[in-house]
């Protein structure tokens, strides 16, 4: 026998049954407006819909008010077709193509249960794309955890990878690149950031509304399950407390991914599209049918009647408030015209996808579900979809300015040769520097065949047209220590950071995605850090003429009232013209006898050590102020890198980050299997480890070198030659000298000792 | 193309099973693939000569349908590994590697977590003694295949198959080489003869 449901008529005859609004994760305030704009109380349908779409996760009802400032940024940028608000932002990059591209954080269910937190983390991000009209073509993670040598990074760390390896492998699509770091302030709280990224042709853009009354609204994909029900509210809208047992009481909020289904449902969608059989479609992620349902009917003409009863179950003896708040994966939901449904059920049966028909456009304003003919649900789809706005409480922290103060100068700096030889190879043994192979040979970057360079180079690149050559790179970047020192400047250092990654295949940049990972929203001092961070990256995009497309929000990222280091990671997409002309990080060999490449510093070198990896590697040291960014050089920088590339000038361009001059020499002799030889013009400890902003190590064709000095010029960037590519050593004249074997062996040593 | 549900050929000169993930390969890789529709077709015609090659997971599939000897298990570590390797042409006497030299040493990327080649001990000295062996990885075994196995044929040398990817190694732009070309223009040759 079936229970009893909790219908909208016995909720106006039941006004004061106590309902569980707060273990939903509502405060009462909130509960009382539900209460308000319905009438009466919510059913327990509807309660458990709101619980979900007022969900920090879901309404970004604390960041709102922030993220404004990217679309007034955005607004005069030619270059979007659709913006913030949409699934994923979409960029024109000539020719008739247009990529879409975002990137997510499932941050919470990865550190309950690594394996599936992380691959359902890809599955997600992939149908958000795939919900625009592209079709995906590549994966990128930027992850973040704890100590490497902690016990429970050993946990965490190799499903986590072993998450993101099982779902992007088996649904075919290539892992371009990403990044790897280790923090204390990520132990308890780990970030599994997943973007992806898909083309389409202009007119194949699809729009998530329900519009047309009297369309049919059709289910499709896996059926709904008991896995991942409250993910969105319990799970990615609280922080963590320190009480052991309490990952695995959360475990059951987790979703279990299955990629062969994606990978049908990919291919369904696609040619579903191509056969104009879709109105309207809209991904199902967090909040599952209550999201999809509220926000296609608020999209759209703006009511809905739903038949609770029609969607496919795994699970029987679910209800309506676990059907709404499910979050099993591998499911969309399309509006479909009547006249079509045939022919939409018969390509979905061609992939073997399940669908079903479950309900109706209306022109009444509500969203209406029933439950075996009862009325569980009925309400105005925008109240649900819009959800609260708060203006969360601003103070810059009081450890601010104690942080500020502890400057790196008074650390002690390597005096001789040998010292800095020795702080080279800790740097470069350094986890979070070390050779990333043990974690990106786990990924298929190949598959789809069109992949140009993935790690370890700075940017990932993909071809787009085999006939032209046109492309496009992508590169993430974050960098908690710079923005722990101060959130302006250093989420525009890691926008600046991407932005160069991409500049330095050759490509142009284009377009901005971000993942904000921040502590509590209700603690002020985490709100400065991300209104800061905000502004910073706004106005850097301004600067950088760069809009923000779109991105996404995670917040209570904490462990008891301890924060993780704010954390903005930044996507960037640039376009390449020809992708036979890209650029590469790896020395090349000097061919047949001829002398080596002259090597460029390009950009200007200050002594910059505040949230450096020396201070922070070789001295456990965070202080003082990050580099000062400088933007208007690095538009310099990456016009010049496109004009050489074009021109066909140089034969390697490596970014300097992390670790400076010396780590990107290391790379980029390690990369190419040729060493080189430098003379550093100044201090040599300023030269080879600060991260001053805006620079390139580029090596110079020999024939080449007076037509690349003359685009320095006219781009107006400083260079300085500092030597030349070749031989089987890192030479530093005078100073120090390193065998590749060497090199190699610390920098690849690192991660297999540690994971196995 | 031929599609899993396909009960007819279509007149196909030869057939490439190609890499992927059949069925998530949740069960044992190409356990259930070996029954697809097209499989029925499929096999009595590759047992009468026509030219098939089994990449990665179609590798994979040819060994669950017996058209293949031997298994692919786990590779040792327990880990998905993607490397470009060298690897020698142990046989340039099939239908599909017709374009090389015997011990020609070429670049191709491997990409899979069950790719460890396994069989019997009197199987593996059969395939050797017979000059089954058509693939060896040429440096260090990167996945514990037994005799460093990275592709074997059928007595005949019509069917092939491999583990590494050798449609990734056709142009030095999107791959490590264009020494996997060698495995397309073997069997296009065949054909055109």
């Amino acid at each position: 026998m079936r229970r009893a449901e909790d219908t909208v008529s016995r909720a106006g005859e039941t006004p004061d049954q106590p309902q569980p609004f707060a273990e939903l994760g509502l405060t009462e305030a909130e509960y009382g407006k539900i209460s308000a704009t319905l009438g009466r109380r919510p059913t327990s349908a509807e309660l458990a819909l709101y619980s979900v779409m007022w969900s920090e996760h879901c309404s970004y009802k604390s960041s709102k008010v922030h993220l404004r400032r990217f679309a007034d940024a955005a607004a005069d940028s030619g270059a979007l077709l659709a913006g913030i608000g949409a699934n994923a932002g979409v960029v024109d990059i000539g020719q008739g193509y247009a990529v879409t591209f975002k990137i997510e954080s499932h941050n919470h269910p990865s550190y309950v249960e690594p394996h599936q937190g992380a691959a359902t983390g890809v599955g997600g991000i992939v149908r958000d794309i795939l919900a625009m009209g592209a079709r995906p073509v590549a994966v990128m993670d930027a992850l973040r955890f704890g100590p490497a040598a902690a016990p429970d990074t050993g946990r965490v760390l190799p499903g986590v990878v072993s998450g993101i390896s099982f779902y992007g492998n088996c649904l075919g699509l290539p892992n371009i690149g990403g990044e790897l770091d280790f923090d204390p302030s990520y132990a308890g709280n780990p970030l599994v950031n997943a973007l992806c990224v898909g083309i389409m042709r202009h007119d194949d853009l699809q729009v998530a509304a329900a519009t047309g009354p009297g369309n049919q609204v059709i289910l499709f994909g896996s059926t709904t399950g008991p896995d991942g029900v409250g993910g969105a509210s319990v799970l990615a809208s609280a922080a963590f407390g320190s009480a052991a047992g309490e990952q695995s009481a959360k475990r059951p909020s987790v979703q279990v991914g299955d990629p062969f289904t994606e990978k049908l449902l990919v291919e369904c969608c696609l040619e579903l599209y191509a056969a104009g059989l879709v109105v309207g479609i809209q991904d199902l992620g967090a909040a599952g049918v209550a999201c999809a349902t509220t926000e296609l009917a608020a999209g759209g003409t703006g009511g809905m009647a739903v038949r609770l009863d029609a969607v496919p179950l795994r699970d029987a003896s679910l209800g309506p408030p676990e059907i709404l708040m499910s979050e099993s994966q591998e499911r969309m939901m399309a509006v479909v015209e009547p006249a079509r449904v045939d022919e939409f059920l018969a390509v979905c049966a061609k992939w073997d996808v399940r669908a079903a028909v479950i309900g109706e456009v209306t022109d009444t304003g509500r969203l209406v579900m029933t439950w075996h003919g009862e009325t569980v649900v009925d309400i105005p789809p925008s109240s649900a979809a819009d959800g609260p706005v708060y203006q969360r409480p601003v103070e810059r922290g009081a450890d601010q300015d104690a942080l500020a103060a502890r400057d790196p100068a008074a650390l002690p700096r390597p005096a001789d040769g040998a010292a800095l030889r020795a702080a080279l190879l800790e740097l470069l043994g350094s986890p979070g520097l070390a050779d990333k192979g043990w974690v990106t040979d786990q990924y298929d970057r190949y598959v789809r065949g069109d992949t140009v360079l993935a790690m370890p180079e700075d940017g990932g690149l993909v071809r787009v047209d085999e006939a032209t050559g046109l492309g496009i790179a992508l590169a993430t970047d974050g960098n908690g220590r710079y923005c722990r020192l101060d959130p302006y400047l250093g989420t525009q250092l890691v926008l600046a950071e991407a932005y160069r990654n991409v500049a330095v295949t050759g490509a142009r940049p284009l377009a901005v995605t971000n993942c904000l990972n921040f502590g509590s929203p209700e603690d002020p001092a985490v709100m400065w850090q991300f209104a800061e961070a905000v502004r910073g990256l706004a106005d850097g995009c301004a600067a950088l003429g760069v809009p923000v497309t779109g991105g996404n929000v995670s917040f209570y990222n904490q462990t008891g009232t301890a924060a993780i280091h704010p954390t903005p990671v930044i996507g960037v997409l640039g376009v390449h013209d020809d992708v036979r002309q890209r650029l590469a990080i790896g020395f090349p060999p000097a061919a047949g006898g001829t002398a080596g490449a002259g090597l460029v510093l390009l950009g200007r070198t200050e002594a910059e050590f505040g949230g450096s990896a020396w201070a922070y590697v070789l001295h456990g040291h965070l202080g003082g102020h990050p580099p000062a960014p400088d933007l208007d050089a690095e538009r310099r920088l990456a016009s010049l890198l496109a004009a050489a590339a074009a021109a066909g000038l140089l034969s390697a361009a490596h970014d300097l980050s992390d670790g400076g001059l010396a780590v990107a020499l290391a790379e980029s002799c390690l990369r190419g299997g040729t060493g080189c030889a430098v003379r550093l013009p100044g201090d040599p400890f300023t030269w080879l480890f600060s991260e001053s902003a805006a620079r390139a190590i580029v090596s110079v064709r020999p024939d080449d070198q007076a037509a690349f000095d003359q685009l320095c010029a006219a781009h107006d960037v400083p260079g300085v030659t500092i030597g030349t590519v070749g031989g089987a050593d890192l030479t530093v004249e005078g100073l120090f000298s390193i065998p590749l074997d060497e090199l190699a062996e610390v920098h690849t040593r690192t991660l297999p000792a540690l994971f196995g | 193309m031929l599609w899993h549900g396909d009960r007819e050929l279509r007149g196909v000169d030869a057939a490439i099973l190609p890499g992927g993930f059949s069925y998530g390969d949740y069960l044992r890789c190409g356990a259930i693939a070996r029954f697809a529709p097209v499989m029925r077709e499929l096999v009595p015609a590759a047992r009468a000569g026509l030219p098939v090659l089994g990449i990665c997971n179609g590798f994979q599939i040819l060994c669950e349908a017996h058209l293949l000897p031997g298994a692919l298990t786990r590779n040792a570590g327990l880990r998905f590994i993607t490397r470009d390797l060298p690897l020698r042409v142990e046989r340039a006497q099939t239908a599909w590697t017709r374009a090389y030299a015997d011990g020609e040493q070429i670049l191709v990327p491997l990409k899979s977590g069950e790719g460890a080649y396994a069989a019997d001990p009197g199987t593996l000295a059969g395939l050797r003694a017979s000059g089954q062996v058509v693939i060896t990885y040429a440096e260090a075994n990167p996945n514990g295949s037994a005799d460093g196995i990275a592709g074997v044929c059928n007595a005949e040398g019509n069917v092939v198959g491999l583990m590494p990817h050798p449609e990734h190694a056709v142009d030095p732009l999107t791959g490590p080489s264009a020494d996997g070309l060698g495995f397309f223009t073997s069997v296009v040759a065949g054909v055109a003869a």
